[in-house]
């Protein structure tokens, strides 16, 4: 057996020897690895790099969705028009607004719901049931709600009845089209958001907590000692990706918040988010399509930016944590 | 005492029954929004009015169900509170059907071919392309939206050879691949840094003894793949394919913009048109409303329901990495 393995090893070592060496056998590698590659690599080509460029390219340029080939360059128009577009403002400043709101609450219930799951149960149930939300689609979440805060005959009126306010209509209002929408998105991404903290917390030894609550440590300090410190790589993480997620909002908008149809972004344009606006220029707007383009392309080096710059936190708290 | 569960220390016992009394408020809320969307579809427009907080049916019926899923008669439907105008939700749900399924079958199989490339092969550049394909992740779907709509607008899929022939598949009239279930597949379908980064990082696992005996016999990469890394990543694989299943039937934009025939249009487009045409000022269907999206979730919530357990060790997976 072993006399039998042995030069067969052998001769498999030799013939791995030169796959290390120069360029002839990693162009052997390509023969092969091509085949394996082939469908994502046209799947990359032609969905992400060239629309990528393509989009960049309209964005310079002034296009008809109707007729694109008929489009004119326009140099950097689009972006300083831009800069000059009070609708584009508010609609940042919109989705600044519901971003603050939707991530600040969300993180902090979700690190509390976490904490309190790891210290009470494991059990499935528990955890498939907060995570319910989170697998809906998100039109429909948006549609379950604007029933839910229909100043008629939703239940939140009838909330506000029993305890003696006026039923507020949220979804129609202009000081609470946002805070509404946000909370739409708290309920759905909050289990979510807590299961991915619980999965993080499940990995600091119990032992810390213990010999924390032998010295006397009170709850909240082994939180704040313990828990806070060894769970920020997963903190800053799930909280760059909510954040990316958050920034790019639509579908609840387009559901519960005024729509994509009809007269977009009511009450009064304060739910226009960015993806509407942007949507609104491509496909609702006569001649805009580039200058959606642009509004895009700012948008993806915004977020590119919050990206590198989180991701840079996020080395430093590894190699605090290290 | 709960070191025998397993679990972390609460202090006192009746802290820890505040926050399990936390806990079940927190699991009500979750469940609640989806029973009212029940509770309403059990019942008539008119009773809801009337009896705006009652958490049991109003005049119970199932009448929403039939005017939601077949076609009764236009006065009892008017009556009921409804335009008529109500959309066919299993026709919808079938769209959605057929575009999560191919998109799943297409993205965990291309993507494991991928994965495996970036994991088992030696060729040259592959941290190279790798790192290309992963940067795709901070693209915004928006902005990839808007040129992939102009390119399958105007794809006249030729072969060179031959022009492929769609004329089968319904809405193939229309302009290029919009409309048809090709274009609402397309971008999805080859490959997402998402499923491919997933599987790699499986692939990489996955002890390479298992494979020296394959290897000693001669077999090649084709059957490597096939006949050992693929059957050892079933666990993997299915949870990428409940990821992807979930996400497609999920996905509200791209089908928005590329599929608003009614013969293709898939469950989340439907449900926001049904909204839209639902005179939103005087008397909302809602009973209809509520219904056509209690009927859209039931597909997602069997899946939860069989496959929970996978659903929920997928996203603490996706936590830890």
């Amino acid at each position: 057996m072993t006399t039998a393995a042995a030069p067969v090893a052998g001769s498999d070592a030799s013939a791995e020897k030169p796959k290390r060496g120069k360029s002839s056998v990693d162009n052997d590698g390509w023969k092969v690895a091509i085949w394996f590659l082939l469908p994502s690599l046209i799947g990359f080509l032609v969905f992400y790099l060239i629309p990528t460029i393509r989009a960049i390219r309209l964005s310079f340029q002034k296009v008809s969705i109707l007729n694109p080939a008929a489009a004119t360059s326009v140099g950097w128009e689009n972006y300083t028009d831009i800069m000059e577009d009070a609708d584009f403002w508010n609609s940042a400043w919109v989705t600044l607004q519901y971003v603050v709101i939707n991530i600040g609450i969300q993180t902090v219930l979700a690190l509390g719901l976490a904490v309190l799951m790891s210290r009470l149960t494991e059990s499935l149930i528990v955890r498939a049931t907060i995570l319910l939300p989170w697998i809906l689609p998100n039109i429909l979440v948006g549609l379950l709600f604007l029933f839910i805060f229909d100043p008629t005959v939703g239940i939140v009126a009838q909330v506000f009845k029993f305890f003696g306010f006026d039923p507020i209509a949220f979804l129609a209002s202009t000081t609470w089209v946002i805070p509404a929408l946000a909370l739409i998105n708290v309920w759905k991404f909050t289990g979510y958001t807590a299961l991915l903290f619980f999965a993080g917390l499940q990995t600091i030894p119990k032992m810390l907590y213990e010999a924390g609550s032998i010295d006397g440590a009170t709850e909240w300090q082994m939180f704040r000692s313990i828990t806070i410190p060894l769970l920020r790589p997963i903190l800053a993480l799930v909280m760059v990706v909510s954040l990316i997620g958050s920034f790019q909002v639509f579908d609840v908008v387009a559901a519960a918040g005024g729509g994509v149809q009809g007269s977009p972004g009511d009450p009064l344009g304060k739910s226009r988010v960015l993806y509407l606006y942007i949507y609104e220029n491509a496909f609702l707007f006569q001649n805009k399509f580039g200058y959606a383009a642009a509004l895009a392309t700012i948008l993806m080096i915004f977020l590119t930016v919050i990206t590198l710059l989180q991701l840079r936190l996020l080395r430093a708290d590894q190699s605090d944590l290290a | 005492m709960s070191t025998a569960a397993g679990v972390g220390n609460v202090g006192s016992a009746t802290g820890r029954r505040i926050a399990w009394a936390v806990l079940a408020v927190v699991m009500l809320f979750s469940i609640l929004p989806v029973f009212w969307a029940l509770r309403t579809s059990l019942s008539t427009n008119s009773g809801i009015i009337l009896e705006p907080s009652n958490p049991l049916p109003v005049e119970a019926t199932f009448f929403n169900y039939e005017r939601v899923l077949g076609d009764p008669p236009i006065e009892e439907v008017q009556a009921a509170g409804g335009t008529g105008g109500e959309f066919s939700v299993l026709l919808a749900v079938r769209n959605s059907m057929i575009v999560a399924t191919g998109i799943t079958i297409g993205q965990v199989f291309f993507c494991a071919m991928a994965a495996y490339a970036f994991a088992r092969l030696r060729f040259k550049g592959r941290e190279l392309v790798f790192t290309l394909f992963l940067s795709a992740l901070v693209v915004p779907p928006i902005f990839t939206m808007i040129p992939n709509f102009l390119f399958m607008r105007d794809l006249q899929l030729s072969l060179g050879f031959t022009s492929l022939d769609l004329s089968w598949l319904p809405g193939s009239d229309k302009a290029g691949w919009i409309n048809t279930f090709p274009g609402l597949m397309a971008p999805f379908f080859l490959m997402t840094p998402f499923a491919i980064f997933f599987l790699r990082q499986f692939f990489l696992g996955i002890s390479r003894e298992v494979e020296e005996a394959a290897i000693i016999d001669g077999a090649g990469h084709m059957r490597r793949f096939f006949r050992i890394i693929l059957p050892m990543s079933v666990p993997a694989l299915v949870t990428l394919a409940i990821i992807t299943y979930v996400n497609s039937w999920n996905e509200f934009l791209w089908p928005f913009v590329a599929g608003r025939d009614e013969s293709v249009r898939v469950v989340t487009v439907a449900l926001n048109d049904f909204k839209a045409q639902t005179p939103g000022t005087t008397r909302p269907d809602w009973t209809g409303l509520m219904t056509a999206t209690f009927v859209a979730a039931v597909p997602i919530l069997l899946l939860f329901g069989v496959l929970g357990r996978r659903v929920v060790d997928a996203i603490q997976f996706s936590g830890i990495k």
